[in-house]
């Protein structure tokens, strides 16, 4: 592992940047594929499955990012993130609600008090492809109105061309805009092609200063899928061991059942460990993952199936 | 809290064990005037009495199979052995939930592993030489290539029922009728594939199934009546038989022993590397022939190597072989159990370090925690001599030349792994390793279409794809 | 004027691409058909055997990693060399009691058989050799790869049988120790100063005379021998040399009925290779 506290400084070549990215250890596709399989086999049940259940539930960072999203739609969804199981009060709340930067306001609203996050996409969301000026304006507007966290996309344009400085910078820019407020860095993995290309990306957002590293912006495929995310949680234990510093993973789009949230909790549970096992560390980009969630919980504590009729649809 | 994973035992009620068990010749099962038990390893429980073999049972067993040969099953066309195979092959699947677990009680291994690795390999051997039955003139063993005749099998407790399917797919494919003798430890699977032969209807004495132990074993082998021999298991007992076919012009195949080298450059991709690491010694607690007990590390990685080897190893889960969630299940038997850990002890009295994650092992049982060593010379007996347990030596070098001399450094010789990014590296390496089946950047992979087997004194003959079907043709 | 007095020749062993005597300075007598005395051979002694298979294993890797194609080369020179000699072996044939065409139709055939294996040397790895459809994201090929070092007691045709043990041994990358002929050992050594005069490496081919019973035991017993030949061992002493075989798992091949004017077919190769697997994630 090369010498990290040079990064520190951002007169870090081009070049350095490169030869370190490309000194990380590369990724064989079909061990980490095979891994992230093996791990999916775990069958996790009774009191385990419930306390990944509200656990998931926990981590949930319920989206909502529709071009036809509208403050009515952001308040129904915060009234779910704040209450997902109206019939029963013993269901976590989730981690925060994700939305687009002009709606942020509309939800830090409807979630005053609660405790839940409000994370707004940025930097020209999905595609990234604005200039820096516009994307900073983004973050700003966001961050004015109250958002407690920013998920930003990277220039993936810019990292598959070589330019890794250029997608360094901009996260180095965007962090300083957010004050207080997290920095998620969306890699928008299924753009990036290769594990490696995955491993790299993920180091240097967390170079730059991410808070947390996320895998996709929902709007292409693949999204989330599991070995991606385990390059990812490696990325993470091997970054705290080399600097100390913690950083924070989130899998984003195609989580839709209970079954998947578990399979990323053990992902997480034995790739990074334990400390990532909390909503600080580890969120779940999804909407309707939410439902499923709630409707495994009830059959647990019920014993008996339940319907979507019995859950409400925001 | 913390994510405790709650117990997720396969149920055992998918499997009806009988109180005894008889042989199977001639398509019926039989009493022995001696039996034995066969227990549980990881609590020690008896499942069931097996009959033990004697010669007169051996002799009664060959005939049924050279009745068979001659009268049915080598004039049989291949297109019709074909479809007896295939027959097999389905029923395999179809109670391949059920032979998962009697497999994993029987033997201790990882319900997961039975489950997901060896059935479906069982099942697949089948139908790789079930097609093979009806296509053996274009084998290239030349326009009309005959059977052998009667074939005496002999296998290990490792993996019961794939060794069985190793044995008995291309011997029946090829047109020989077979005498097959599992493991003493690990008779059932065996005995539930007889009945699967009975359900496919298979001709009386095509098959026969003598359970026993080392007796029945050796009477088998040096039967006048048998054409050939095929042995899985240790290199001592391989040396022993090779002495006793010697100028009786049986024709002979062994698969035995092995010390395998894991290579690991610096350049390596190296999660996926510790990944074939653990899979290389702890998969089926290190009971491989193939295991990749020796592990070459290169200096300059060698340390972050181990902590991140040292990190894996303490997310293994040990224990229940029944528990879905299980990784690393029982040792097979007390006996293997003190074999390691006599050499475990050596290691440390020749001055390796030992270290175990933190893991609790059952009460009852035969248990033993994955261990790996460090500072180990080449001359240590951890580093020479076969464990097949779940124990790792560690190794260094420093240039791709004195890996490759160290790994070839054994009289063994049945595989290796390389892990590196480059290709150029990989093809040089392999080339010069002096082993069987070589891995790179992947370890302990199997598949019916490709050829295993040993180099030097793990053995020869190939087993698996088009070069298996040469054991069993003339 | 008297008729010349001709300069006969002293036939030694040939190992490690020299011509010692045997260490042990013992002969045998050597007779024609009629019971003439033709020469002494070198009686090689265990020492011999120990000297030729140190220089087997020597010239072995050297030997292996050489291309197909270049193997193919030195042993099609050998082929040339050995027409060059044609009226010298047939020669020698008749001395081992032939007559005049049954020794020149064996001596073409030998030479026709040394071609036929010499071709080999590059194909073989085509035909034995494959690339095998796994069920998973993996190229997975075989390759033949020679043994090693391998041990032979020829059988007592003298150069056609020889010659058809051999060059099967020797064309895909084994080095071979030969037990020659032990009642006609002469052609043997007379092959090895063809061997000599070629570019066959030093120690790929080592060649002794003397007694079989004698020297094949310590062939079969030798830890550093990977396999061995017997088809020239009767049935005695090829059954106690598979025997002592067995102690370091030698690859064995046994005597049988020889036709050597038959299609030999490529059993004689494979019997001295072994295959390896060799596999690899495809990915991306």
């Amino acid at each position: 592992m090369p010498d990290l506290s040079t990064f520190a400084d951002t007169a870090v070549s081009p070049a350095e940047l490169r030869g370190f990215l490309h000194g990380l250890p590369p990724v064989d596709q079909v061990g980490a594929e095979e891994r992230a399989a093996r791990l999916a086999t775990r069958s996790i049940k009774k009191s385990a499955k419930a306390y990944a259940i509200d656990l998931a539930i926990s981590m949930v960072d319920l989206t909502t990012l529709e071009g036809a999203d509208t403050p009515g739609k952001v308040r129904a969804l915060c009234a779910k993130a704040a209450h997902p199981d109206p019939a029963d009060a013993s269901a976590p709340k989730v981690a925060a609600v994700c939305v687009y930067s002009d709606l942020v306001g509309e939800a830090v609203r409807a979630l005053d008090g609660t405790g839940i996050g409000v994370a707004s996409v940025a930097t020209a969301f999905p595609s990234g492809r604005a200039p820096l000026d516009a994307k900073l304006a983004d973050t700003r507007r966001a961050i004015d109105d109250g958002a407690s966290e920013i998920d930003m996309v990277i220039d993936r344009g810019a990292f598959l061309a070589g330019d890794h400085r250029k997608v360094f910078d901009e996260i180095v820019a965007i962090k300083a805009e957010c004050g207080d407020a997290h920095l998620k860095v969306i890699l928008e993995t299924g753009e990036l092609a290769t594990y490696d290309n995955v491993r790299r990306a993920s180091w240097l957002a967390m170079l730059a200063g991410a808070d947390f590293i996320k895998t996709s912006t929902g709007k292409v495929s693949p999204a989330a899928t599991l070995p991606v995310t385990l390059i990812m949680l490696e990325a993470v234990r091997d970054f705290r061991a080399a600097t100390g510093r913690q950083v924070g993973v989130k899998p984003a789009g195609g989580i839709r059942t209970t079954k998947d949230a578990v399979k990323y909790l053990v992902l997480v549970n034995e790739t990074a460990g334990p400390d990532w096992l909390t909503p600080d560390w580890f969120r779940l980009g999804a909407s309707s993952l939410l439902n499923d969630l709630l409707m495994q919980r009830h059959k647990l504590t019920t014993g008996v199936y339940g319907g979507p009729d019995y859950f409400t649809l925001d | 809290m913390s994510f405790e994973y709650a117990p997720a035992p396969e149920s055992r009620d998918i499997v009806d064990l009988k109180p005894s068990y008889g042989l199977y010749v001639d398509g019926e099962f039989v009493e022995a005037k001696n039996t034995f038990k066969t227990i549980n390893p990881a609590t020690e429980e008896t499942l069931a009495e097996v009959a033990e073999a004697g010669a007169d049972d051996v002799d009664r067993a060959v005939a049924a199979a050279r009745r068979a040969y001659d009268t049915v099953w080598g004039p049989m066309p291949g297109a019709e052995r074909a479809k007896y195979l295939f027959r097999i092959a389905r029923l395999i699947q179809e109670r391949s939930r059920e032979l998962a677990v009697l497999e994993s009680i029987d033997n201790g291994k990882p319900i997961r592993e039975s489950r997901d690795v060896d059935l479906p390999l069982v099942a697949a051997h089948f139908f790789y030489y079930a097609g093979w039955a009806d296509k053996l003139p274009y084998a290239g063993f030349g326009p009309d290539p005959r059977p052998l005749g009667v074939a005496g099998q002999v296998i290990p407790w490792n993996f019961p029922l794939l060794m069985l399917a190793w044995k008995i797919a291309p011997a029946l494919a090829c047109g020989n009728t077979v005498v097959l003798k599992p493991a003493e430890t690990t008779p059932l699977t065996a005995l539930a594939f007889a009945e699967i032969c009975a359900q496919a209807e298979l001709p009386p004495g095509v098959v026969n199934i003598l359970t026993g132990a080392g007796e029945t074993g050796r009477a088998l082998v040096e039967h006048p009546g048998v054409d050939k021999v095929a042995f899985t298991g240790s290199t001592e007992v391989g040396r022993q038989i090779a002495r006793s076919v010697a100028g009786t012009g049986k024709r002979l195949t062994l698969e035995l022993g092995g010390k395998a080298a894991n290579i690991v450059f610096d350049d390596a991709p190296l999660d996926q590397a510790v990944e074939g690491i653990v899979n290389g010694i702890f998969f089926n607690q290190g009971h491989v022939c193939c295991a990749g007990s020796r592990l070459l590390a290169q200096e300059s990685v060698a340390d972050e190597l181990l902590d991140r080897l040292k990190a894996r190893m303490a997310t293994l889960r040990v224990g229940d072989p029944l528990d879905k969630n299980t990784d690393v299940g029982a040792i097979n038997s007390a006996a293997q159990l003190a074999k390691i850990r006599e050499l475990s002890d050596s290691g440390e009295v020749e001055g390796a370090t030992r270290w175990s994650p933190a893991c609790e092992l059952p009460e009852r049982g035969f248990w033993f925690a994955p261990t790996v060593f460090t500072g180990v010379a080449a001359s240590h007996r951890i580093a020479r001599e076969e464990i097949f347990g779940p124990v790792l030596s560690v190794l260094t070098f420093r240039t791709p030349a004195e890996a490759v001399e160290k790994a070839n450094n054994t009289p063994y010789g049945l595989s290796a792994g390389i892990w590196t990014d480059k290709g150029s590296r990989i093809l040089w390496a392999a080339e010069r390793l002096r082993a069987g089946v070589v891995w790179a950047n992947t370890f302990n992979k199997f598949d019916p279409a490709s050829p295993f087997g040993g180099y030097k004194e793990s053995g020869f003959g190939r087993e698996g794809g088009r070069h298996g079907l040469e054991a069993y043709l003339r | 004027m008297s008729e010349r007095l001709s300069v006969r020749k002293t036939y030694k062993l040939f190992i490690g691409g020299a011509f010692p005597r045997s260490e042990s300075g013992r002969t045998v007598i050597v007779n024609d058909a009629k019971g003439r005395f033709l020469a002494n051979a070198a009686r090689a002694s265990r020492k011999d055997v120990r000297d030729a298979v140190v220089a087997a294993r020597k010239a072995q890797a050297g030997w292996a990693a050489r291309t197909g194609y270049n193997r193919g080369q030195i042993l099609y020179r050998v082929a040339e060399m050995l027409e060059g000699r044609r009226g010298q072996f047939v020669e020698e044939l008749r001395g081992a009691g032939l007559g005049k065409t049954a020794a020149a139709v064996e001596v073409d055939a030998a030479i026709d058989r040394w071609v036929w294996y010499a071709g080999w040397a590059d194909k073989i790895a085509q035909v034995t050799g494959s690339a095998n459809a796994v069920s998973g994201p993996f190229f997975n090929f075989s390759t033949p790869e020679p043994t090693g070092v391998v041990g032979v007691i020829a059988p007592d045709s003298p150069l056609l049988g020889l010659v058809s043990v051999l060059a099967p041994v020797v064309v895909t990358g084994n080095t071979a120790v030969v037990v020659a002929s032990e009642s006609a050992p002469l052609p043997a050594i007379t092959l090895a100063e063809v061997l000599a005069t070629s570019d066959v490496p030093g120690g790929v081919i080592n060649l002794l005379t003397g007694h079989r019973a004698e020297l094949a035991p310590w062939l079969a017993s030798h830890q550093d021998v990977n396999a061995i030949d017997l088809t020239g061992a009767p049935g005695d002493l090829a059954a106690d040399c598979e025997r002592a075989a067995a102690d370091n798992l030698k690859r064995v091949h046994r005597p049988g009925d020889a036709d050597w004017s038959a299609d030999p077919g490529t059993a004689r190769m494979t019997a001295f290779l072994e295959t390896k697997t060799v596999w690899h994630p495809v990915g991306v």
